[in-house]
């Protein structure tokens, strides 16, 4: 057990806060973020599976422990239901947990305390006890992984009130969002786009966190003929279609939910009111998918608005395909721009 | 003493009152036996008045619901003395996870009665504010709440709480055998040895979830899981409340001193229903509630204060008379209970506003006074931020 003496000591020897603006890849944001967190507030603490001294299995934890000791980062015993299942209890206490799940695969043990315990302690005592409990989870597809390291789980847990589904789809956004995420009073689904860890962007690391990066979306790259709606993974796809729509004269808008609970349904509409046309992209099947939610909404408010039907390209209404053939399933600029010529051709 | 499970394998069970109420000595009791010789005749009758007042509670209860005034309730009827006995050894700092069954916990730990009802009275999911009693709420998934105390106790542990049989805190909760073989309860033990947490498993063994008899759980007496885990464990007369008494208090000073958890099975009997929809004459036989019977913690109580003279008619006639208020205070209190207005299903879904939460609120408040809907629901929120 880590004695405040030895806590206060090992801060002590750490590295000066970062600052400033750096190139730094999403995976590293996030460590960093973490960091933040934990030196800003004390009741901050990470659990997972090999988070400690390995630093995770993609190394988003990496140092942490050494900086924070073994009872801020826990590696815990092999089980994710009693990961979330203790989180909600050191909560009661006044802790704000930070849970690792290795794969989205490996959340479904634990989805019985999140959608039965973790989303509605709050509610079940009128607001008496609050919840501060992140769910850190890299999903999605494009690694070459084996089953159960590949799939994108979101929309069960959007089905869930009382809990807050994100997923950043840039550095500086996983920067941000995983302090706000911890900052929030309620719980949240932090989704994380493994396929992206290894790409890089500018990061202020002085930037303000108390923004509302959990609740609003944000637009991309204007545009005025289409709009593409994305999260996650899939806004890196949606740049790179609006690029070539841009090489054939046609101006995409992509729009970046962050978050899939709450839908900021609002900065959708206004946006396809503008365009016209809508395309969802998502890795998750479309099949009951968030996509769906969404496409009902635009047409419920934009009706008269839309030129054509929404249309939604994700994965397939099948388990999450071999590696081999993960790159048919997964939305593929391709797949998007063909989305984007059907729209055309109403 | 020893008990029996279905294999009639002979288990040594702590007991420290036979049911014909005379105090027993047996090997290896010592230690516990001073613990119950602690008690002052005032604490066995502040026992004994809660223990009949959690049965009449049970009474009350289940006239109010077969008058259609609750949707349903558990009732506690035999497991008083494993009940009373184990909530007498907490201190006010400790902190209770209850299942759904646990009246007599939380008649001790001082929650109103009204309160414990509004659950089974379709009034609300919970029914009482946690941190004022330090006792959470029911839950009803069986055994999730395990690892909640589990938790918990992680985090007195963080706090610097200070190591001290008395002046330290421990967390307390509380499962019956059915649960014992679902994973959160396992994972709850895991998680508590490998950590040293301060948390005592209390497990009510009363013989039957719903219809399936504990051999439908185990092979083996449920008290040698703990055992499995690194839990010092132990099984005791559940309908002993000198024993239950003795045993909680033993766990939770190892707790509180940051020895480590504990896991007690009080063997007992549910004498009633499993709710208010169970129909006990399907799975189990006559014979068996009889020889239960025989074995009540309540009448085995009131053996012991009768020989020691601290039972007296004026002493029965105040319990009694406390018994009616209580009653008539159920009686009143939650057929006023009535989940404010419809609308209050909207609240606290978030800590801080939530857009789609938002939006239908306020749909719903316009459909409800009359007002066309507002055809723009889906947004009507988001105008006003998205979420904000």
């Amino acid at each position: 057990m880590t004695t405040m003496a030895e806590r206060t000591q090992t801060t002590s020897g750490a590295p000066e806060p970062a600052s400033g603006t750096q190139t730094l890849s999403l995976g590293k944001a996030i460590n960093e973020g973490l960091r933040a967190a934990m030196r800003r507030d004390d009741k901050v603490m990470l659990m997972g599976e090999d988070i400690g001294p390995l630093g995770g299995v993609f190394r988003v934890t990496d140092g942490l422990q050494a900086e924070f000791g073994e009872q801020r980062v826990v590696d815990t015993p092999l089980a994710e239901s009693g990961i979330v299942g203790t989180a909600i209890g050191l909560a009661m206490r006044g802790y704000r947990p930070v849970c690792e799940i290795q794969f989205d695969g490996f959340v479904f043990p634990a989805f019985n305390q999140i959608t039965t315990q973790l989303s509605k302690i709050h509610n079940r005592t009128r607001g008496a006890v609050q919840m501060p409990v992140v769910i850190r989870i890299p999903y999605g597809g494009g690694i070459g992984g084996v089953e159960h390291h590949g799939e994108s789980p979101e929309a069960l847990f959007a089905h869930t009130a009382g809990l807050r589904v994100v997923s950043p789809s840039s550095p500086q956004d996983a920067y941000t969002m995983i302090q706000e995420a911890i900052a929030s009073p309620d719980p949240v689904l932090y989704f994380e786009p493994k396929s992206r860890y290894w790409g890089k962007g500018p990061v202020d690391l002085d930037a303000p966190v108390g923004t509302d990066t959990l609740n609003a979306a944000k637009v991309v790259r204007q545009g005025t003929d289409v709009t593409l709606v994305a999260y996650g993974p899939s806004v890196a796809t949606a740049v790179k279609t609006a690029e070539a729509l841009a090489e054939e004269g046609r101006s995409a808008e992509v729009l970046d939910l962050r978050a899939i609970s709450p839908l900021d349904t609002a900065a959708v509409v206004a946006s396809v009111r503008k365009t016209g046309r809508c395309v969802v992209i998502h890795e998750a099947p479309v099949f009951f998918g968030s996509g769906a939610e969404i496409a009902a909404r635009v047409t419920e408010e934009c009706f008269y608005a839309l030129e054509a039907p929404v249309l939604r390209v994700g994965g397939f209404h099948t388990p999450y395909p071999v590696a081999k053939h993960e790159h048919e399933y997964l939305p593929s600029v391709d797949r998007v721009l063909d989305a984007v010529d059907r729209a055309f051709a109403h | 003493m020893t008990t029996t499970n279905g294999s009639n394998e002979a288990i040594p069970t702590l007991q420290l009152l036979d049911p014909q109420g005379n105090r027993v000595t047996t090997r290896g009791s010592k230690g516990y036996r001073d613990r119950a010789a602690a008690l002052t005749t005032e604490d066995l009758r502040g026992m004994y008045r809660d223990m009949v007042l959690t049965r009449r509670f049970d009474d009350e209860a289940t006239s109010l619901q077969r008058q259609g005034e609750l949707a349903l309730f558990a009732p506690a009827r035999g497991q008083e003395a494993a009940q009373v006995g184990s909530a007498y050894a907490l201190r006010p700092q400790d902190y209770v996870f209850p299942s759904y069954r646990e009246h007599g916990v939380l008649q001790v730990r001082g929650v109103d009665p009204v309160d414990r009802l509004r659950f089974f009275r379709g009034s609300d999911h919970g029914g009482w504010n946690p941190t004022e009693h330090n006792s959470a709420v029911y839950t009803i998934v069986i055994g999730a709440h395990a690892l909640h105390a589990t938790g918990y106790a992680m985090g007195v542990q963080r706090d610097g709480t200070p190591h001290d049989k008395h002046d330290g805190t421990a967390v307390i909760t509380y499962f019956g055998d059915g649960a014992t073989s679902q994973g959160d309860v396992n994972e709850a033990m895991v998680y508590a040895a490998v950590n040293d947490a301060p948390v005592v498993f209390f497990l009510q063994n009363n013989q039957w979830a719903i219809s399936e008899p504990t051999t439908r759980q185990t092979k083996t007496p449920l008290y040698r899981r703990g055992e499995a885990f690194g839990l010092p464990s132990l099984r005791v007369d559940g309908n002993d409340v000198l024993a239950v008494y003795a045993a909680t208090q033993e766990a939770l000073e190892r707790a509180r001193a940051g020895e480590g958890p504990s896991f007690i099975e009080a063997f007992t009997y549910r004498m009633g229903a499993h709710t208010t929809s169970d129909d006990p004459t399907r799975y189990r036989t006559s014979d068996q509630e009889e020889q239960w019977q025989r074995r009540d913690p309540i009448d085995r109580l009131a053996a012991l204060l009768r020989a020691e003279g601290a039972l007296d008619e004026d002493f029965e006639a105040e319990i009694k008379a406390t018994g009616d208020e209580l009653g008539a205070k159920l009686r009143t209190g939650v057929r006023a209970l009535d989940g404010g207005a419809p609308v209050s299903t909207f609240d606290h879904v978030y800590a801080t506003p939530h857009g789609t939460v938002a939006a239908e609120r306020a749909w719903y408040e316009a459909y409800d006074a009359g007002e066309p809907p507002a055809p723009q629901y889906a947004i009507a929120d988001s105008a006003q931020g998205g979420a904000r």
